[in-house]
């Protein structure tokens, strides 16, 4: 064998190590969260709300509360920052704005993007502190569609920048404005694209603690209005995980398992969802 | 015929204000952050903060460093991990992998992008630290609780895995094929191609990939806050537990209303880390998007 | 071109530059009402950017200027203030490739009643159904007028943005080389459609074969290189041009 090919050789074993890890660190980290997590989930632990002895041992409840209020926090926050984004990544295309200022709102985006979200949560904390609140469910849908607004933005504006202009151009000779061409036409056809983006968001907001650690707070009770504090799954996992008692590192597992099945749920509904709006989408 | 145009006139200006309130956002975090941190600024000199080794905010001291070097210690060893071990996986999809196989591992990585950081963490608490404090530690001779700085770089690392692979696949991908057959046809093996041709023309995107990774990584909080160890002593080895930046607002967040200065301690660990991910960010998005140009893509 | 026949749009000096490119130098074209107009070419000419240029579909490009006047029953279209949608609900546009709205087919039909009338549900059902018998796409569709549009084939798609287009009652329609992208079956009967058409609009056709022009034009452009190298009607122009390139042209010398 000559040098070239030990090389090459070389560096393929490396490559299929270098997967293998990546795969299989995947592969552990899902295994990890069904081990330890699957013999604690209960139907008590799904349809009860925590209590005190739930952090400091069995018994004491479920997470029901930390359920709902991911679903209190992150879908309305999802909601919110589908509208925004759709209206900005509308507002983008260069029927409406010259694209060099596009391309600017853009690159802000971006950078929004990459922006930790331990920031936007310190940020809406400070308002909350201004205005003399407390944490509260708004704080935290507030903190959530900052953080989701970026990525469901881009994601709109990409596949809106897909449309063609000719498809465009036909609702514009039947008299449409480029107002009625943004909301009635262009959205349709770049809706798998915008579902997608959607469903990214939910998936994003609905796993992140340090966005809403302090500005939706933590409570057992489910929240009775958007001025109360709430759990939600990922903080509560947080809770649990801190305790050194193995039973309780099992309800942080199994809370774990109910977050990973939600998110992948999410990422399959996406995947399926886009397939099946497709049939709209002019080719 | 007049509702008409008033809806539309109402409608477009309403998605121009939305779109200009979105884009000040970023100078609105930036400005309250900065406001905030003043306070500490009047009484501690940039150096004093950046240099001095003693954290003590019960005791008037806020000093960095030691958070500064935990920081920096966690963000690059996950980064000496994750680099080559994602470009050489994201050689092998774009390049090596069969049909199959690739048509697998991709969605594979998108889940794992996916992932929850608080998952990560959980993950790591209940594997990564049991196996560092009884298999590795031990190895090196060093005892050690588990909770520490290189925990939280191999977390990290997993982490920003997904990240930098798929916009790696991503800018081997956009490379025209004539530029790989140019390169075959002259009598290239595979990898001579990969390393002369692939690699070259590809290298803004791989670096702008490799600053987007560090953004996250640098500023990942969850996760890191489980398994760091949460001391703001200067760490000596690998082995001893640290802090870093995003991690400490979260740990001193709730003891943080008890002095103003406290608070703005915290506002400014929180501004440094706004402006380094965005400078990093920035540039990532830079080289991105000459690379971009380049492929007309 | 009988003498009395008015004119539906002038356009006096036209100069279009995309990115500081001249693509249409001082055009000055008379298009007669109620008749077919050819413009002819070779590619790149401009036919496109002028036929374009009738409804302002140009401006929703970067970096467009357009200069001179277009006058549509003579009025200027390019002055400030306009009502835009207004003009191009006047004009109907056929494109070279069909983009039917992604919508349902019966949607795509309506999609321009609802904007611009108050008709209720049922007087937009038989506009609807008037449009498809129009195009002849009636029975084809009559089952499955809730089928999403891209469904239907690229011919019957072309037919459908017709009855789209004439749902709004314009006054001209414009067509960019409608049939290029169809099979010859399909193309004929675009044409026929197109003959028929043109008692009740004025219709301008651009189109790169001669033989198509020949066929139905009443009156022919011909550009080259952006500018109007000769206009006339149709039998004087294919029998006795007047211009040597305009010869050349005809003659497959230029293409
Ligand atoms: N959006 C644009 N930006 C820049 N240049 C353009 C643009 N649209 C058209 N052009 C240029 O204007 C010229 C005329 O284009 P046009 O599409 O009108 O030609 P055409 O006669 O319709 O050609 P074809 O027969 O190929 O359709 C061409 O040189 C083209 O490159
Ligand atoms: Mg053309």
């Amino acid at each position: 064998m000559n040098k070239r090919t030990l090389e090459e050789n070389i560096f393929k074993i490396l490559m299929m190590i270098s997967i293998s890890l990546v795969v299989g660190s995947l592969i552990i980290i899902v295994a990890l969260v069904i081990i330890n997590g699957a013999p604690a989930l209960s139907l008590d632990l799904l349809t009860q709300t925590s209590s005190g002895e739930f952090y400091l041992g069995a018994g004491g409840g479920g997470i029901l509360n930390a359920i709902v209020g991911s679903l209190l926090l992150a879908l309305p926050a999802t909601g919110l920052a589908c509208l925004i984004g759709i209206a900005i990544a509308l507002y983008l295309q260069k029927d409406f704005i010259h694209s060099w200022l596009a391309g600017f709102i853009r690159f802000s985006l971006d950078i929004l993007w990459g922006i930790p979200s331990i920031i936007y949560g310190v940020f809406c904390f400070l308002i909350m502190i201004y205005l003399g609140m407390s944490a509260s469910v708004m704080f935290g849908i507030i903190a959530l569609t900052l953080l989701e607004i970026p990525i469901i933005t881009r994601y709109m504006d990409e596949s809106i920048k897909l449309v063609p202009i000719g498809l465009k151009e036909g609702a514009y000779s039947l008299g449409s404005t480029k107002f009625e061409t943004a909301v009635k036409v262009v959205p349709r056809q770049a809706l798998p694209g915008i579902l997608a983006g959607i469903l990214l968001g939910l998936g994003r907001g609905i796993g992140d603690a340090a966005s809403i650690l302090f500005t939706a707070g933590f409570t057992n009770r489910i929240p009775s209005s958007i001025y109360d504090s709430t759990a939600a799954l990922p903080t509560m996992i947080f809770q649990l995980s801190t305790s050194s008692l193995p039973v309780v590192r099992q309800k942080a597992s199994a809370t774990a398992l109910v977050l990973l099945i939600i998110v992948f749920t999410i990422s399959i509904l996406s995947r399926t969802l886009s397939k099946r709006y497709m049939k709209h989408v002019i080719k | 015929m007049n509702r008409r145009k008033l809806r539309d006139f109402l409608g477009t200006k309403l998605m121009l204000v939305v779109t200009v309130a979105v884009s000040l956002l970023f100078f609105s975090i930036f400005f309250l952050l900065l406001f905030k941190s003043l306070l500490i600024f009047e009484q501690h000199s940039l150096t004093e903060i950046l240099f001095s080794s003693s954290w003590n905010p019960g005791f008037n001291q806020f000093g960095l460093y030691p958070i500064i070097v935990g920081t920096i210690l966690v963000t690059g060893i996950a980064l000496i991990i994750a680099v080559p071990i994602s470009i050489l996986s994201a050689v092998y999809i774009a390049e090596y992998a069969p049909k199959k196989v690739r048509k697998v591992i991709r969605p594979f990585i998108d889940v794992l992008a996916g992932v929850p950081s608080v998952v990560y963490g959980l993950c790591a608490l209940l594997f990564l630290v049991p196996f560092v404090k009884d298999v590795v530690a031990p190895w090196f001779g060093i005892e050690t609780t588990g909770y520490c700085i290189l925990t939280a770089s191999i977390t990290l690392a997993i982490m920003v895995f997904p990240i930098i692979i798929s916009l790696c696949v991503e800018s081997f991908h956009a490379i025209p094929l004539s530029l790989r057959e140019a390169s075959l046809s002259v009598g290239a093996t595979k990898w001579e191609t990969v390393k002369k041709v692939i690699f070259r023309a590809s290298a803004p995107s791989v670096i702008s990939a490799v600053f987007l990774g560090f953004g996250r990584a640098f500023g990942e909080t969850i996760a890191v806050n489980m398994v760091v160890g949460g001391i703001t002593r200067t760490p000596s080895t690998l082995f001893s537990p640290g802090q870093t930046l995003a991690s400490l607002i979260v740990s001193a967040y709730s003891d943080m209303m008890s002095s103003p200065l406290y608070e703005s301690a915290l506002m400014m660990v929180a501004l440094i880390l706004f402006i380094v991910v965005l400078l990093f960010n920035i540039f990532g998005i830079f080289v991105l998007r000459r690379a971009n140009k380049r492929w007309n893509v | 071109m009988s003498t009395e026949s008015r004119i539906q749009i002038e356009t006096k000096n036209l100069n279009v530059s995309f990115h500081d490119h001249v693509v249409l130098q001082n055009i000055d074209i008379k298009i007669p009402a109620k008749k077919l107009t050819a413009i002819i070419g070779p590619s790149g000419c401009g036919k496109t950017t002028l036929l374009k240029s009738f409804n302002r579909l140009l401006e929703i490009q970067d970096d467009v200027k357009i200069a001179g006047q277009i006058l549509v029953d003579g009025k200027n279209i390019l002055r400030p203030h306009l009502d835009v949608p207004d003009i191009r609900k006047k004009m109907g546009l056929l494109s070279q490739k069909p983009y039917p709205l992604p919508m349902s087919i019966r949607d795509n039909v309506a999609y321009g009643l609802r904007i611009h009338s108050n008709k209720n549900k049922d007087e937009i059902e038989k506009t609807v159904e008037h449009c498809l018998q129009e195009v002849g796409l009636w029975n084809e569709v009559k089952g499955r007028l809730h089928d999403p549009a891209s469904q239907l084939s690229v011919g019957q798609q072309q037919r459908l943005c017709l009855a789209r287009a004439i749902a709004v009652e314009p006054e001209v329609v414009l067509c960019d080389e409608p049939t290029s992208a169809l099979d010859p079956l399909a193309a004929q009967q675009i044409e026929k459609l197109l003959l028929k058409l043109k008692k009740d609009y004025t219709v301008v056709l651009v189109t790169h074969t001669l033989r198509q022009a020949k066929r139905v034009a009443d009156y022919v452009i011909f550009l080259y290189f952006g500018m109007v190298i000769e206009q006339g009607p149709a039998d004087i122009f294919f029998n006795n041009p007047k211009n040597p390139e305009t010869k050349a042209y005809l003659s497959g010398e230029i293409s």
